[in-house]
């Protein structure tokens, strides 16, 4: 039992230790690495992926998952880029309303055609990725200045990022959610034996339905954030996204199978891939290593592939220890 | 157990000929099913007889084709489980269907959340998991993931949540089939409490002593029909029985079976023989001896352990108890590779599930477990494997366009005929055949016996399980009847009859005086 323990602790604060870690890492080998605008950047940037990890865990928590965040997060920057003319509020609501609408079609597709969500959701990330294209007619969409657009992305709530705030916020409802509502329950119950819940009188489908919507919508709100923060609609931007997230969900310890996560450690996951790739940078600038972008794809990858594999080992020992 | 006359306690749930078909075949036919509240009442029949599919129709997860259904006196219709529950129906279901992964509180509360200030109040959610565990004399950690707990706590717990959902009639479809006997008592004790406050309950089990310990009333069904219904005390056990098995235990027939005259000459001495098996609940104390060319039969109700003591004489289980010897030397399998290398084949009673693989042709199927033998360095030897097969498919009378037609597109019986091939080509000297003619037409079935017989007669040992009574007792040499996990009665097939294997069914002895509990 206390081997048990011991494994559940680590699957489940092993992010925090690591992040920690990384952090203290940094902080003695860069001179700038803690630096307030380091810090500030870093938080402005990873928002977008932060709230794209959000609507992921809720996803993966039920056992699915979706592919689709990625060009989903494209197309609500293009819309949101074309209605940024009319202000703050239209903008917002164009991004978030485009990803709700994808994450709706995906809902559809997984609770009522009954598709497999990985199929569904590929399904999706083409037919938004498409769908960006065409709407910002094959090119980047410059977003309003006048506005009042671009607050959202670049602003400042006193020195605090407001991307980074909405993010804080974002994570915060869904901590309540997940832990302090009976359809936070059921995502987990759902993950852990879909059928077991429904016999046990749970509403699954409209659950599921509800975790693609919200992931949808967290997309497109990660898409009105990338167009404010860089000026501009950008229809092939997002690629990758779902890995950055997928990834972050399960560093924070949530099972790719789904029925147990936490939003939190979610959280702690992004911050941790975010500041590893801060932290390359800096290596990058030091002149010592260099690396491109396509590298940060290679390790990203690698990342996910290293993780999954611990956890798939963590698991196995902590259901034999049981 | 004192019950009031009929009439006094109004009837809470009626079920008139309710049928049901799935993909054209009936499932239900003709079944119906009256509760009166404060009823303890027994639901039982044979595998398949349409127990599930009723608790299903009446729980909304299965859509009834045809009858009526009235709760408390009003036409009842539900669509889901979850409108059942809220309707004051709660079932617990044979296999625990719960998450593990989740804590005991939420396995309880999940879908009647407590709630304050709109979110969920976790102390009064864990405070009210307790209390509902604490009738059973359950005192857990209720915050612990519910896998971590043994099957039978995990059983409870199935049952406090059906409880506390305060319903009306709460289903149990063999709730004791993963508990020990004191918490079996446990479990009685609570279905007395909810007697007395009004709750019905419906009680699936295979169990006849428990049946007549905690039951009022009993409905019988056979074949999708409700056969009979009557009050506990006035059905003795070989009645129950033989109206579950649809047997006259006054007429028995001439022969029903193909299985042909046996020849008592050709058994030879005794080559596997099993002495106090165990293995938790399921098989409790199983002994019997297998002689070369004999069938030795087992009967016995659904969960009287017969499926169980083939697999662990096949290596699929390990027992906990006993001794096994195969052809005099101490024989302990730990996975079946042991008992194939032993001479042992299993032809499992799953044919879909476990056996055929419905995609891949006949020579294929018929050589999946002969691979080894039949490749040189990993290469198939096609002359060989081709010659393996078209002998048996001659032998056997295997009806097939080829041995490269598809297994699905066969029948049963045919399919059934390449599964016993596919061990026969490995020469094995004790094939074990658990419902060998199940799902399978009249003239196969006939084929499948005589085939069954002929291979006894070339000294093959068989152990044959067979829920119908006379494949059993006009196929088999020597017949062990179980009973709760129990080997009761042996008899030899001469001195055997209907009347004294049911008997034993019913009582574990082969005597037969009508006892009623």
């Amino acid at each position: 039992m206390n081997r048990a323990r011991l494994v559940r602790i680590i699957g489940t604060y092993g992010v925090l230790i690591a992040l920690a870690a990384l952090i203290l890492f940094g902080f003695l080998r860069y001179d700038r690495f803690l630096s307030f605008y380091n810090v500030m950047t870093l938080l402005r940037y990873n928002s977008m992926f932060a709230l794209v990890a959000l609507g992921m865990c809720f996803v993966i928590m039920t056992g699915g998952i979706d592919l689709s965040v990625g060009s989903v997060a494209a197309l609500g920057s293009v819309a949101s880029a074309l209605a940024s003319p009319y202000g703050i509020v239209p903008g917002l609501a164009a991004g978030i309303g485009a990803g709700l609408a994808a994450g709706l079609i995906n809902a559809t597709l997984v609770t009522r055609a009954n598709l497999m969500p990985f199929i569904a959701t590929l399904a999706t990330m083409q037919a938004a990725s498409g769908s960006a294209l065409l709407l910002a007619g094959n090119q980047t969409v410059s977003v309003s200045y006048e506005s009042g657009f671009t607050a959202i992305g670049q602003g400042n709530f006193w020195t605090f990022p407001i991307p980074a705030a909405i993010a804080v916020v974002a994570y915060l409802i869904g901590s309540l959610v997940l832990n302090y509502t009976g359809t936070g329950r059921a995502v987990l119950a759902i993950g852990g034996g879909e059928d077991a819940s429904r016999l046990m009188g749970l509403r699954t489908d409209r659950v599921k339905f509800l975790v693609y919507v919200a992931s949808g919508g967290l997309a497109g709100l990660a898409g009105v954030i990338l167009a404010s923060q860089f000026g501009a609609g950008q229809p092939i931007e997002g690629v990758g996204w779902e890995l950055f997230a997928i990834a972050a969900v399960v560093v924070g310890g949530t099972l790719l199978t789904g029925g147990s996560g936490s939003v939190v450690t979610t959280l702690a996951g992004v911050l941790l891939l975010g500041i590893l790739f801060n932290v390359l940078n800096f290596e990058n600038g030091m002149g010592w290593i260099s690396l491109s972008a396509y590298w940060q794809s290679v390790i990203r990858g690698l990342f996910l592939l290293v993780v999954v594999l611990l956890q798939a080992r963590l698991t196995r020992r902590r259901l034999n220890a049981l | 157990m004192t019950r009031p006359p009929d009439g006094l306690f109004p009837l809470l749930l009626e079920m008139r000929d309710i049928q049901k078909r799935f993909a054209g075949i009936p499932a239900l036919a003709d079944a119906s099913l009256s509760v009166r509240s404060g009823e303890v009442h027994a639901l039982i029949g044979q595998n398949g007889a349409g127990k599930s599919t009723l608790i299903k129709v009446l729980t909304g997860y299965h859509r009834k084709d045809a009858g009526q259904v009235l709760f408390e006196g009003e036409p009842f219709e539900v669509h889901s489980p979850h409108q059942a529950q809220v309707n004051g129906i709660s079932t617990i279901y044979q296999e625990i269907n719960l998450v593990p992964l989740r804590s005991v509180t939420e396995n309880i509360c999940l879908g009647r959340e407590q709630r304050r200030y709109g979110l969920l109040d976790w102390n009064a959610m864990h405070a009210e998991a307790e209390r509902l565990l604490s009738r059973f004399a359950i005192g857990i950690d209720v915050r612990r993931p519910l896998g971590e707990f043994n099957t039978a706590t995990q059983q409870m717990v199935a049952i406090a949540r059906a409880i506390g959902f305060s319903a009306r009639l709460v289903i149990m479809d063999e709730p004791t089939s993963s508990l020990d006997e004191r918490e079996v008592g446990v479990l009685f004790s609570v279905i007395h409490q909810l007697k007395a406050e009004g709750v019905s309950v419906i009680f699936v089990s295979h169990k006849l002593d428990e049946l007549y310990e905690v039951c009022d009333q009993v409905t019988i069904m056979r074949d999708g029909r409700t056969v009979r219904s009557a009050a506990m005390k006035e059905i003795g056990k070989l009645e129950l029985v033989a109206a579950m098995l649809g047997r006259d235990v006054a007429a028995v027939e001439g022969h029903a079976t193909a299985f042909g005259e046996r020849d008592r000459s050709r058994i030879g001495d005794v080559m596997f023989s099993a002495r106090g098996l165990g293995a938790g609940q399921a098989v409790r104390n199983v002994s019997f001896d297998l002689r070369r060319g004999e069938i030795a039969g087992f009967a016995g109700l659904l969960g009287a352990g017969r499926t169980e003591t083939a697999r662990l004489v096949f290596g699929a289980d390990r027992p906990s108890a006993g001794q096994m010897t195969m052809e005099g030397a101490a024989y302990h399998p730990d996975r079946p590779a042991d008992a194939i290398a032993a001479g042992m084949g299993f032809c499992t009673e799953d044919r879909k599930g476990e056996g055929i693989v419905p995609e891949m042709t006949v020579a294929e199927n018929l050589t999946l477990a002969l691979l080894p033998k039949i490749s040189r360095n990993g290469v198939l030897d096609d002359s060989r494997q081709r010659e393996i097969v078209e002998r048996f498919i001659r032998e056997l009378g295997i009806k097939c366009s080829g041995p490269n037609q598809k297994v699905r597109e066969l029948s049963g019986g045919n399919q059934q005929k390449v599964l016993l091939a596919r061990w026969l080509a490995m020469n094995p000297k004790l094939l074990i055949l658990d419902e060998p003619t199940r799902g399978i037409d009249v003239g196969a079935k006939g084929e499948i016996q005589r085939l069954i017989r002929r291979l006894a007669d070339q000294g093959l040992g068989v152990l044959m399980i067979s829920s119908e009574l006379e494949e059993v007792i006009e196929g088999a040499d020597r017949i062990f009847v179980l009973r709760d996990g129990v080997s009761v009665t042996e008899l030899e097939a001469e001195a055997a009859n209907e009347e004294k294997v049911l008997t034993a069914m019913a009582h574990g002895t082969s005597a037969s005086s009508e006892v009623t509990t």
